[in-house]
């Protein structure tokens, strides 16, 4: 190292020798050198020591100047040497204790950093003084230095805790956003467990947060995130009721807490700090740190109501474009999360998707992901995208993969055999690696799966004349063995081939052709009990005392003689026994106990000073504590409640305030209509309602901000005098604050924070609404579920893995051959149509309304029906399937039926379907044909012609047709809804028949109607459907919104406003006729 | 938090090391060497490696590691997080970060480290504040500093800390008063082999440079802001003000930074430019294969692709290739398998396209699947997703700035399947 040849040439002065050295650590430092600067070293310096000493300030300025020059090197020096050289480093010392007391701010701050970073034990009680000092010092600055200290101090000496506690206990009082973070920092590292040194600034931290420098807020973020689980009640039990024990608990206890066990149990309502933690740390999710961002995607993953948490996904998947040491980080974290809750990033599956630059280790999170959101909608797609990666180079990754499609295969039992068949066919792969993979992973799947699946077995047995991995050829001589009673005529044989080639084996084929020979000796010792002695001798005989070991267990085991035990009368059921299926299941199942976003949870072990997240609590400790009391309120917050009824308010303390008072409001609301939800609910529990009345009125002993804002008043003028002096100083700051910032700053904060405040009383509204519908909404979705399922079973029975490669491959489900050219031209459609995030979706529900194409009267006895299929995109990305049934009504064969002469309006265009060449008398044939009608309902003409025939047809799509449904998350949706209003928007208010204002058959008729995808609904009374145009693609959005005495308000938001008027008419009687 | 730093260059020598609290000693990075063995390529290199008694954590950049000891649990990207900001630094110091040009300038590295960190909490990580603290080499400056003996550590006390506008420095003068904007935009897609689209999105940026006297306090406003689908802000953009208006309202760093990235919200349908004709084909029975692509601009709004470049990795099997372009130059390494092919600008009459034939290495079977082809190409004054910057105001300061806004499309991670 010494011998780099760094050349210092240019560096001049005697900064190079040293820094040199610490290059070079190798080499023992020359202190003397060092130290020269302050005594008698070159001449540049001699004057420093009288400049310091000289009482002129400007002089001493000016030197000190020089010194923070000097100091960094000189810094380093002491830094790194220090504990080395404890004598020499003592010397430097009092110069920094002289500069503490310095005017300059900068200069006390850098010296107290030096000081404390001194490691030499004799210091110590001088490092105490000058952290105390420091932490009353005027300027924040200092101050975030003194709490950078306070960690140095306590790793130097840990004996001092008692006393840094305290200094950290001031500090955390401290207001400044420069030193929150640092004092955060050093609280995490010395006192963790004092949670109770939080309580008071609790909200004020919160408040801070988006202030604070970027690595403070991450520190913040984690401790405030285990806060919050010691303080708050969980918010994922919805409305479970509260244990009857808990109540008597607190009848000891005083009225007020009796009241608040009683709002637990009632409904869940959120404590309001809860709230504002979650509401202050939403925006850092649009922080450039990715650590502030997965700092508060694991905040909301532990502490937010699960329907809240998933606003982080998009965030997340934000930071997959970073570097790829932050990727792998985030894709670990997102592997746990999609495990547990697949729907917050199923929009994103897209993003997963592998691409063959990434780095192996990220592949394979990647490919991880992609399996745990796999469900019965989107298998399709992916088992299509799995096929590329199994044709990968990177053979680790093609083997991940074909685990993968195993666990897609146990966990979604429609593609099961789909999958099985796929992989037989990878059977006969080129690559080892893969085909090995491939048998484990089957014989995984036919154990999970022990119906009948004699045919692969069967393939497999022949497969074994070309395999030579041994893994995969022990593999296979297993599933023989295990399910020989499955292929008798097959196993014996299997065996009497091995049996020629048992020497030349590997040693783990060896075993399992012992094991094959035990098994067929036990179920069919008639024919290869010969065979099997045979082999026994033979391994008798082997070379490795493994194989010999297991020979001469399974002799005595199997083979009846006079010394055997009473074991060998067991021998089938040790052998045979039922032998559980292993699971597969993703490497990431586990890690769900460390928090996320931690060291641990990457590395999936308990890393030292991990703190562990503890369970919610079953009641909320006093929430009171949290209440910063009066003295305190006076000082800290007269400019914050008093000001807007006084006078009009500096800037920044006018949004705080804004931000409490629309905060207590809505809390007040949110906890009326929990009163009243209640009620509704169980009609046991009518004083609740009294009592939360009560308990927003009782006023200090409640926990809420909604202290009355009179007693504040009452407070805020008791404590004026005293407050005066700290207002001052607050006002010293803001005033910094705003000359620095320009004055546009105020009015806009004061809009934000109202604009602020609002919302956040929506977003209470819509969650305690949202709890009660919360059993309807779940029964909903199931039955859309089961609605689902049928359409998509069809869907993956279509999947051809046939095309993994050519060979012919045994079909365990004859189904799966039913696949027509057209269908996978289908699924083609599948995988174009959608780059979007909003995925078109697989149809609700079929629509057999059939339209008439032509009258077999007029048709000469050729009658043809049509319909629309619904499925998306079978020709291409804008074409409308329409599904022909053509019906011969004749007594003759009709030959060559086919489309000619279309006559389309300019734009449209069609995909005709292939000419039926011959249709039998009373036969009827449906063929589907793809037409892009350029979204708009103009008439599609063209001749249906037979042999000798013409016949003239059009067909004219229902505007209903035109769309295709797509799924969006409510929230989306508003999104969505909002950027389309205006002229975008047409709305109709219509007279719903009584027998149609429930939900289930709204949805029904509104889907029926047009090609609508439902959205999930938080109200009960508004329900959304969206649908994108075939054409364009243009997002088509329907509102229905139920309003009182049987009237509907309808409403259509879309870019194209000729359709959404149509579509909007057509609605009308839908929802209006019984 | 973070204990020591090693810097370790491509051939496993550790070239610097620097230490926030003890001295860890330097054997602690064996262990990353073991697994730096482990893994085939440096990319595959664990991020994080768990010791008896630290974690190391690393980044790879500039083919230098960048290997962080920590002792104790802590958010591993706040580390790593860091660890790029640090090289992000070394790189608007230096110019490019390489290991000469570290080891040339170790004692600003070491000044800068110090700075960045204390008792391995981040403390400076501003690069203004930094450039103030110690400034940056220049040519002048390093004679100058000869000559007089002076360091690079500033002169002047830094007073960015110190304030609420932590990334802008005080007292900035200039007599050309300029704004600059680049909003550029790159286009992630995975394209199929029958040239249909897998998934697209694009990603943008605005980078600026500002050169402002003063305090200016500066508006920016879109046309179109509903096409941002998820942002991210320089720390200096007021959050609220884009939440209420959809404007960027900011007080701008000095210099160059990133104001903000984007997402373009992804129901829009992602116009790809270009697309790639293929036909790569290796036969079973011949250990000669077909290789032939052509290159098209597709949805270009009429203006044209330049800077292209097409590069694939090849099968293992592949001896050699004897292609020829019909413009621009292409490279072969045999070695690495891997094909670049500099196509340069597109001619819509005339497109580029390279033919010839593949080598494979005789009696190795064919290679399962065909290369992906990845692609690089710009296109200048466009911005795909159709962004448009509408207006930049300028408010606390009186002189009147120059402005200029220009719009870059570029393919991020654009891969065809063959």
């Amino acid at each position: 190292m010494s011998g780099n040849g760094l050349s210092y040439s240019e560096q001049g002065g005697e900064a190079a020798p040293e820094l040199a050295q610490e290059a070079a650590a190798s080499t023992t430092p020359s202190a003397s050198a060092a130290f020269g600067l302050f005594s008698s070293g070159t001449k540049k310096n001699e004057d420093l020591k009288q400049m310091l000493e000289s009482s002129k300030d400007s002089a001493k300025l000016d030197a000190m100047k020089r010194i923070v020059g000097i100091k960094k090197l000189v810094y380093v020096y002491l830094m790194r040497y220090a504990e080395e050289q404890q004598d020499l480093a003592l010397l430097s010392i009092s110069t920094f204790q002289r500069a503490l007391k310095d005017p300059n701010q900068l200069i006390r701050a850098s010296a107290l950093r030096v000081l404390s970073s001194i490691r030499v034990p004799i210091i110590v009680p001088i490092m105490m003084l000058a952290i105390k000092e420091a932490s009353s010092d005027l300027s924040p600055y200092v101050r975030k230095n003194a709490a950078h200290a306070i960690q140095k101090l306590y790793s130097l000496d840990p004996e001092q805790k008692d006393m840094l506690i305290e200094v950290i206990e001031k500090l955390l009082k401290d207001r400044s956003t420069l030193v929150a973070g640092s004092v955060v920092m050093a609280f995490e590292e010395v006192c963790p467990d004092r949670i109770d040194l939080i309580h008071k600034n609790y909200r004020k931290l919160c408040n801070l947060l988006v202030d604070v420098e970027e690595w403070g807020q991450v520190v913040i973020i984690h401790m405030l995130t285990r806060y919050a689980r010691t303080q708050f009640v969980s918010p994922w039990k919805g409305d479970e009721v509260v244990e009857e024990y808990n109540e008597n608990n607190f009848y000891q206890s005083d009225e007020e807490q009796k009241e608040k066990v009683q709002k637990v149990k009632n409904t869940y309502t959120m404590d309001p700090d809860h709230r504002l933690l979650l509401r202050n740390t939403k925006p850092l999710l649009q922080s450039r740190n990715a650590a502030v961002v997965m700092a508060v995607a694991q905040l909301y993953w532990h502490l937010a109501p699960k329907s809240e948490a998933g606003i982080v996904s998009k965030s997340l998947v934000r930071l997959l474009r970073s570097n790829r040491e932050v990727q792998y980080i985030v894709l670990q974290n997102i592997a746990t999360m999609s495990i547990q809750r697949k729907g917050m990033f199923e929009p994103y599956l897209k993003s997963f998707y592998v691409r063959s630059t990434d780095p192996t280790m990220i592949k394979t999170l990647k490919l991880d992901i992609l399996t745990n959101l796999a469900n019965e909608a989107n298998i399709s797609t992916l088992l299509r995208e799995f096929q590329t990666y199994v044709k990968s180079q990177d053979k680790q990754f093609a083997a991940a993969t074909i685990e993968a499609i195993g666990r897609c295969a146990t966990n979604i039992t429609e593609v099961t055999d789909t999958c099985l068949n796929g992989l037989v066919c990878l059977l006969s792969n080129r690559d080892e690696i893969v085909v090995a993979e491939s048998v484990v992973v089957i014989k995984k799947l036919l154990q999970t799966q022990p119906a009948n699946h004699g045919e692969i077995i069967k393939h497999m047995a022949k497969l074994l004349d070309n395999i030579t991995v041994p893994v995969a050829r022990a593999s296979i001589l297993w599933l023989i063995g295990e399910y020989c009673e499955r292929v008798p005529k097959i196993a014996p044989d299997v065996l009497r081939k091995t049996a020629k080639s048992f020497t030349n084996e590997d040693d783990l084929v060896k075993l399992q052709i012992l094991n094959l020979g035990a098994k067929l000796y036990l179920t069919n010792s008639k024919q290869t009990k010969l065979l099997t002695q045979y082999i026994l001798n033979l391994s008798k005989y082997d070379q490795s005392y493994d194989i010999r070991d297991r020979t001469r267990f399974i002799r005595q085991l199997i083979v009846p003689n006079e010394k055997s035990g009473a074991l060998s009368k067991y021998a089938k059921k040790i052998f045979l026994a039922q032998k559980p299926a292993p699971l597969l299941e993703s490497p990431f199942k586990d890690r769900d106990h460390f928090q996320l976003g931690t060291l641990s949870h990457t590395l999936n072990s308990r890393a030292t000073g991990y703190l562990e997240l503890s369970d919610w609590p079953g009641v909320a400790p006093d929430p009171s504590v949290r209440n910063v009391d009066i003295a305190e309120v006076a000082k800290e917050w007269t400019g914050i409640r008093g000001k807007p009824k006084k006078e009009k308010p500096t800037g920044k303390f006018y949004s705080e305030s804004e931000e409490e008072e629309g905060e207590s409001a809505s809390t007040s609301t949110s906890e009326s209509e929990s009163g009243s939800e209640s009620e509704k609910e169980d009609k046991e529990e009518t004083s609740s309602d009294e009592s939360s009345g009560s308990y927003s009125s009782s006023e200090e002993s409640s926990n809420s901000e909604s202290d009355s804002k009179e007693s504040t008043a009452k407070k805020t003028s008791r404590a004026a005098a005293e407050s005066d002096s700290e207002d001052i100083k607050v006002k010293g700051i803001s005033k910094k604050r705003s000359t620095s910032s320009s004055s546009d700053t105020d009015s806009t904060s004061s809009k934000e924070s109202s604009s602020d405040s609002k919302s956040e009383s929506d977003s209470k509204s819509d969650f305690v609404s949202g709890k009660s519908i919360s059993a309807i909404s779940s029964k909903k979705e199931e039955t859309t579920v089961q609605d689902r399922k049928a359409p998509n079973k069809q869907d993956v029975f279509l999947l051809d893995l046939d095309d993994f490669c050519p060979v012919t491959t045994p079909m365990a489900v004859p189904a799966a051959a039913l696949l027509s050219p057209s269908l996978t031209a289908d699924l083609e459609g599948l995988s174009l149509s959608s780059s979007s995030v909003i995925d078109v979706a697989t149809q609700v529900s079929m629509p057999t309304k059939t339209h008439e194409l032509l009258h077999r009267m007029s048709g000469k006895g050729l009658a043809a029906n049509y319909h629309f299929s619904r499925q998306p995109g079978i020709f291409g990305d804008c074409m409308v399937s329409v599904q022909v049934t053509v019906t011969n009504t004749t007594d003759q064969k009709i030959e060559n039926i086919h489309i000619e002469e279309k006559k389309l309006p300019p734009g449209m265009r069609m995909h005709e379907f292939s000419p039926i060449e011959c249709l039998e008398p009373a036969g009827s044939i449906t063929v589907s044909m793809g037409i892009d009608f350029c979204d708009s309902t103009q008439t599609a003409s063209f001749q249906l012609c037979t042999k000798d025939d013409h016949f003239n047809v059009s067909i004219q799509p229902p505007v209903g047709e035109l769309l295709l449904p797509v799924t969006m998350s409510e929230k989306d949706f508003k999104k969505e809804q909002g950027m389309l209003t205006g002229m975008n928007e047409t709305s109709a208010t219509i007279a719903v028949a009584p027998q149609n204002s429930t939900r289930l058959v709204i949805i029904e008729r509104v889907v029926k109607a047009a090609n609508l995808g439902v959205v999930p609904s938080g109200q009960d009374n508004i329900h959304r459907f969206a649908a994108k145009t075939v054409h364009s693609g243009s997002l088509m959005l329907v509102t229905v919104e139920l309003k009182e005495s049987s009237t509907a308000q309808l409403v259509i938001n879309t870019e194209k406003t000729v359709i959404g008027s149509i579509l909007l008419r057509e609605l009308k009687p839908v929802l209006s006729q019984g | 938090m973070i204990h020591s730093l090693f810097l370790i260059n491509a051939s496993g020598d550790i070239f610097l090391e620097k230490h926030w609290k003890s001295v860890v000693s330097r054997s602690v990075c064996d262990y990353f060497f073991e697994a730096q063995e482990r893994a085939s390529e440096a990319e595959n290199v664990p991020p994080v490696i768990p010791t008896p008694h630290h974690y190391l954590l690393s980044v790879y950049r500039h083919k230098i590691f960048f290997v962080a000891v920590i002792q104790s649990e802590v958010p591993p990207l706040f580390v790593i997080e860091f660890l790029h900001r640090v090289v992000d630094t070394f790189q608007d110091y230096f110019g490019v970060c390489s290991e000469v040009m570290i080891k040339d300038n170790v004692v600003v590295v070491y000044e800068v480290l110090e700075e960045m960190l204390d008792n391995g909490f981040p403390l400076a990580t501003e690069s203004n504040i930094l450039k103030e603290l110690i400034k940056p080499p220049t040519i002048l400056r390093t004679v100058v500093n000869t000559i007089t003996g002076s360091t690079n550590v500033g002169d002047q006390l830094p007073t960015g800390q110190l304030s609420v506008v932590p990334w802008r420095r005080t007292g900035v003068k200039y007599t050309n008063n300029e704004a600059y904007f680049d909003v550029i935009e790159e286009i992630d897609a995975i394209i199929d082999k029958s040239g249909s689209t897998i998934t697209a999105e694009i990603q943008g940026v605005i980078d600026a440079c500002v050169k402002l006297t003063g305090m200016p306090d500066l508006t920016l406003s879109f046309m179109n802001p509903r096409l941002l689908d998820d942002v991210s802000f320089h720390p200096c953009v007021r959050f609220k003000r884009w939440e209420s208006e959809r404007i960027l309202s900011f007080i701008p760093p000095d210099g160059n930074f990133r104001l903000l990235s984007y997402h373009v919200s992804a129901q829009n349908l992602v116009a790809i430019p270009v697309y790639i004709k293929h036909n790569i084909s290796f036969r079973d029975s011949s250990s000669l294969g077909r290789f032939e692509i052509t290159v098209g601009p597709k949805q270009t709004m009429g203006k044209t692709v330049e800077g292209v470049m097409v590069s694939s990795q090849m099968p293992k099997g592949v001896l050699n290739m004897t292609l020829t372009p019909s413009q621009g130059t292409h490279v072969f390494d045999p070695v690495t398998k891997l094909l670049s092919w500099d196509v340069g600008k597109i001619n819509p009459q005339k497109l580029p396209s390279l033919k010839g034939s593949v080598s494979l290495q005789a009696g190795t079977s064919k290679p399962d699947e065909n290369p992906t082809i990845n692609l690089q190409f710009k296109i200048q004054q466009l911005a795909i997703s159709g962004l448009k910057v509408n207006r930049l105001d300028m408010y606390g300061e009186k002189y009147k700035p120059f402005k200029g806004i220009k719009y870059m499309t570029k393919a991020g991670k654009f891969q065809v399947r063959t």
